[in-house]
């Protein structure tokens, strides 16, 4: 989801991670959290009023903080929109190593909760009554933001993957839309021969979308127990991921063109890159990013590894949390609330955010919504389906923020020299037990 | 058009006069080379094609930038609407964008400038113990790339509790050395120290020497490092990238870098168009800095290179 020019800020940010996790080891323990904080109190909170800072990007939010500020009159959201990851984190483990300047809430991605809520940088909501809230959530996000009985955040959306494709270039070279990885396999070297330009999707080695990958192929190469990890990327799902991806990178048809960068836009929008398998956030993006394809993209259920599957997987997704050292945590969590469980859902959906929801994923409204940017097409549910076929005993590394950024200088060889897929899997591996044994955590084999 | 009788040009019936010396092919004693034409021409693709581009696509849409060649016009004409929207999207935050750095030039620059030119004349015209490490030190420091003293300078700021502030930006523009140098050098050219002497035998006191004997003769030089500050301070990126977390007092760099990354974001606006009219619209007022302080600063540059 990032370019190069987060690079140095990277390593800022591990420096400051570094940092996170020794004020972590010496700080003592508080567990002043754990009492129950009764709605009395919330509403009372709510009632005297006070300031909250919210650090988000998620661009519904501003709607969201204007109407929490109509409902209760003496609060004061102070909305920081950072809008891009990297700085986003840095100065969230830069406040929370100093000690000073966190916000009340805080925007975090699920992939990167665990190093937040393993080092006690974020404030366990249950005892707020989050832990009662579980059943609102699809299994995908609750299952990210809970740790056995802590809750560390409210899923805020979801992003069940999807597989969108350009239907005006399958037209054109009359190929089927797949439904298997296989023909996925086969659609790709019909539609290269077919135009030289073409392809049938991007790839340069993007660390998100391999781990959404596995993560629907059934392999689970994490396995995370407090401060116990396991990493092992040898299973069955792996390999089914390897021996499709490897083909379609030794075939080179795969565009070498990086996510999200302006040539990326240009080559959805002008046929050059025919499919993205994705989260169900995308269409917001395209909308804006792709207008000049508007009525060519369709969405379709993501292919299966074997026919017949259902199995999907999450790409993206964040949730609200409290960091530790908020100030005024009743007045946040009473934020957090109402804006990922309460009124603020229906406000963000209306906007085009992605729920997490099952209430909202479920309504006839949402199902049937047409979207114009699909020539009317019913997408949402196709996302709702995908969500619910989510498995959910998924975890990402306590440490994955980090994991990620090696992603290239390891997965990434497969891509531009004669390295394979399962080398570059295996380098990635051999980094991250390295990484997490030099952190203190218990690697196991 | 529809007249072509009238339009018949004076050019063509008189030819233009030539301001340059008569042709003679002997005396030209300038040597030409084909590879240093082909260079340069090089050279002028390299800088000016960037610029080409950033005006040619300041005129397309979001749609536009996706379906068109990227050297050359769109269907659509949209500069206007895409100024307009530069101005007006997020709530006008771009004016706040341009207050800001304009602040930042004035006080930063501005105060760089300031110190540079008291700083320089002291050292070129007065002597005193230490002057050769001062001396030392400012060459050492030129060699020192801001970037590499961002880190530190930024955990510094965190300490005194200046970071997130303007101060954060505007303080560490403040010293520039080598807007100092070159002062240094230009004064110890510009100024006859007998001059000085001069208007210290009639009395005056140093404030005065300075302000009205020295700065005057000063100024081709104070306007070349304003214009060396100016455009460093303009164009600053990491410092208050770093520096700064609210988006209230970043500079334009920092608030089209946010725009860009917009992009990158699940459900985020892609804005590209008004990332390229902005972008356009911030290197307008350093084009109009450079020329119209051009003739100060040219003749700047060559103050004391030759001796009379």
């Amino acid at each position: 989801m990032r370019r190069t020019t987060g690079r140095i800020l990277r390593g800022i940010a591990l420096v400051s991670t570094l940092a996170l996790g020794a004020t972590a080891c010496g700080g003592s323990d508080d567990d002043s959290d754990t009492k129950a904080v009764s709605a009395a109190d919330i509403k009372a909170a709510l009632d005297k009023g006070g300031n909250i800072t919210v650090w988000a990007w998620e661009p519904t939010l501003k709607t969201v903080a204007a109407d929490f500020q109509k409902k209760y009159p003496k609060v004061k959201v102070n909305l920081v929109s950072e809008r891009s990851g990297d700085k986003h984190y840095t100065a969230l483990s830069n406040a929370i190593s100093a000690g000073k300047g966190a916000p009340d809430v805080a925007q975090v991605e699920y992939f990167a909760l665990g190093q937040y809520s393993l080092t006690k940088g974020l404030t366990d909501l249950a005892p707020y009554g989050a832990d009662k809230l579980a059943s609102k959530y699809t299994p995908g996000p609750w299952n990210a933001v809970s740790d056995g009985d802590k809750v560390y955040g409210l899923p805020m959306d979801s992003g069940p993957m999807a597989l969108f494709y350009n239907k005006k270039v399958f037209d054109k070279y009359k190929i089927a839309v797949p439904t298997t990885w296989d023909e996925y396999l086969d659609a790709a070297r019909k539609l290269h021969k077919a135009d030289p330009k073409a392809y049938i999707a991007n790839d340069a080695g993007d660390a998100g979308f391999t781990t959404s990958m596995l993560w629907q192929a059934g392999s689970r190469p994490y396995k995370v127990d407090g401060t116990k990890v396991g990493i092992n990327f040898d299973d069955a799902g792996a390999k089914k991921f390897e021996t499709v991806w490897q083909k379609l990178i030794d075939e080179k048809l795969l565009a070498p063109v990086n996510g999200w960068t302006d040539d990326w836009y240009k080559g959805l929008g002008d046929g050059t890159i025919a499919t993205l398998a994705t989260g169900a956030w995308m269409p917001a993006n395209f909308s804006t990013g792709v207008p000049n394809a508007k009525g060519q993209w369709r969405a379709a259920a993501m292919p299966a590894w074997t026919k017949g599957d259902k199995a999907s997987a999450e790409n993206g997704g964040s949730s609200l949390t409290v960091p530790a050292l908020a100030k005024n945590k009743e007045l946040a969590y009473a934020f957090t609330e109402y804006a990922n469980s309460g009124d603020g859902v229906a406000t963000r959906v209306s906007e085009g955010a992605f729920p997490a929801t099952k209430a909202e994923l479920e309504s006839a409204d949402f199902q049937s919504k047409k979207f114009d940017y699909f020539g009317g097409q019913e997408a949402n549910k196709i996302f709702a389906e995908s969500a619910a076929n989510v498995a959910s005993d998924w975890s990402y590394l306590p440490f994955q923020a980090y994991a990620n950024s090696i992603f290239n200088d390891t997965v990434g060889k497969a891509y531009v020299s004669n390295a394979t897929l399962a080398d570059g899997l295996k380098a990635w591996q051999d980094a991250s037990v390295k990484y997490g044994e030099e952190q203190g955590f218990t690697i196991e084999k | 058009m529809s007249t072509p009788v009238t339009t018949a040009s004076p050019a063509k019936t008189s030819s233009p006069p030539r301001l340059r010396t008569p042709r003679k092919p002997a005396p030209d004693k300038r040597r030409r080379s084909v590879l240093m034409t082909v260079l340069m021409a090089l050279m002028v693709l390299y800088t000016v094609v960037p610029l080409i581009w950033l005006v040619i696509n300041s005129t397309k849409t979001q749609a536009g930038l996706g379906d068109s060649n990227g050297l050359w016009f769109a269907h659509d004409f949209a500069l206007w609407d895409n100024i307009r929207d530069t101005f007006t999207y997020h709530d006008g935050i771009f004016g706040r964008w341009l207050l800001n750095t304009l602040l930042y030039v004035v006080l930063g620059a501005g105060g760089a400038t300031l110190l540079a030119v008291l700083g320089g004349y002291a050292l070129a015209k007065f002597d005193f113990p230490g002057k050769r490490a001062i001396f030392a030190v400012v060459i050492g420091a030129v060699a020192v790339p801001g970037t590499a003293l961002a880190v530190p300078t930024f955990l510094m700021f965190s300490k005194m509790g200046l970071t997130d502030t303007p101060w954060a930006v505007i303080i560490p523009s403040l010293v520039s050395p080598f807007g100092l140098y070159l002062m240094w050098v230009f004064a110890a050219e510009a100024i006859p120290t007998e001059l000085l002497e001069a208007a210290r035998m009639d009395g005056a006191s140093e404030v005065r020497t300075f302000f009205q004997v020295a700065l005057p003769l000063l100024a081709p030089g104070i306007v070349t490092v304003l214009l060396f500050t100016t455009v460093a301070t303009w164009n600053n990126y990491f410092l208050p990238l770093i520096m700064l977390k609210d988006p209230d007092w970043y500079p334009l760099t920092l608030g089209l870098s946010a725009w860009s990354n917009q992009a990158q974001t699940i459900g985020g606006d892609v804005i590209f168009n008004l990332v390229i009219t902005g972008s356009l619209l911030t290197i307008i007022p350093l084009i109009a800095a450079f020329l119209f302080l051009q003739k100060y600063w040219q003749s700047g540059l060559a103050a004391g290179s030759v001796k009379e």
